[in-house]
């Protein structure tokens, strides 16, 4: 993905505001990452904005990959390289841990990359647009795939009719994962959102430290 | 001599990294890793390198430095395991390494407490 203009000139204008920084307690030293996916326009950049603590950066990964792209949906041979911009912005949890939130791309293209970029995520919001729903299906896919706990969130910019049960349907979404709404551009909202996807995970982890309990009933 | 931009950055950047495009710590070094400076620049070092040690005397995570430098994370893991293989920073990894690998619910508490804070 190309940067656009504005891209580039917000990117600017961080590069020369180097005493803006907020800088990191002196005894930080576990990073964490929540991951927001979605489409392009959903309001990825827009919600990471609304939490984070520093004014969102913008940088850029390239991955080179060797032979023939198979994940290459263009069948484009001899393309090696490719390079994904994402924005990411920062909330200092303690002075050990600290948050990063990461807005990336969900699209197709896209996805042969996360397993570097995002392994050892906590968790991640597909943040989607009943316009174009068709943009989470394979976000949604991949992180089932992975193992990935996650919640969906449907930023509701200008008054959606869609109640959350034709979303449901329409997403195929399983039960036991999270729906909420939300306004990407409102603080309180898009921390709501952070907030359901951290409960969904601590549940997760305490449900899993239930000691698994062998089945009576399986013994003779 | 032709003013060096963003947009003639392949050439640059392959000049930063000498010619590399993978490091050693490709796999270790996480986007969220912390780096830290050992020491101050000295004159004469490689300008990305006095760039980063000035930026990480505290700590800063592997995709700030990027953004900071708005360099590509591939070739600041380069530049980054210089630094390292030199001992003039040092690297605090997350403790959350895998994927599905869920933390304790101790610290997912201190995360959601930190989020209600905001």
């Amino acid at each position: 993905m190309h940067s656009t203009a504005s891209d580039r000139a917000a990117a600017a204008v961080a590069a020369g505001t180097d005493a803006d920084r907020t800088p990191l307690s002196a005894t930080a030293d576990n990073g964490l990452k929540i991951v927001i996916v979605g489409g392009f326009g959903v309001g990825k950049t827009t919600m990471v904005r609304s939490v984070s603590e520093i004014r969102p950066l913008n940088t850029e990964e390239t991955m080179t990959r060797a032979g023939v792209g198979v994940d290459d949906p263009t069948g484009v041979e001899g393309k090696t390289t490719t390079t994904v911009a994402f924005d990411f912005g920062r909330i200092t949890v303690n002075d050990s841990a600290v948050l990063y939130l990461f807005g990336a791309p969900g699209q197709e293209r896209f996805w042969f990359l996360w397993d570097r970029l995002f392994s050892g995520t906590l968790g991640a919001v597909v943040l989607v647009d009943t316009r174009r729903l068709d943009d989470s299906w394979y976000a949604i896919d991949r992180l089932e795939a992975h193992g990935m706990p996650f919640i969906v969130a449907h930023n509701d910019f200008g008054g959606d009719r869609h109640t959350a049960a034709q979303i449901r349907e329409a997403l195929d979404l399983s039960p036991e994962v999270p729906l909420v709404s939300c306004d990407a551009r409102d603080r309180e909202s898009s921390k709501a959102v952070l907030i359901a996807l951290v409960d969904h995970l601590y549940d997760l982890s305490t449900r899993d430290a239930v000691p698994v309990q062998e089945t009576a009933e399986m013994a003779p | 001599m032709k003013r060096l931009g963003p947009d003639d950055a392949p050439d640059r950047l392959y000049t930063v990294t000498g010619g590399r495009s993978r490091s050693a710590d490709d796999r270790t070094l996480d986007l969220v890793t912390l780096i830290v400076s050992e020491c101050d620049p000295t004159p004469g070092m490689q300008s990305e390198h006095a760039r980063i040690l000035t930026l990480c005397r505290r700590p800063t995570a592997v995709v700030e430095i990027s953004a900071e430098l708005r360099m590509p994370v591939s070739v600041i893991r380069i530049l980054l395991s210089d630094l390292l293989d030199r001992g003039q920073v040092t690297a605090r990894h997350p403790r959350v390494r895998e994927t599905a690998q869920l933390p304790d619910a101790d610290l997912l508490k201190e995360v959601l407490d930190a989020l209600h804070r905001l």
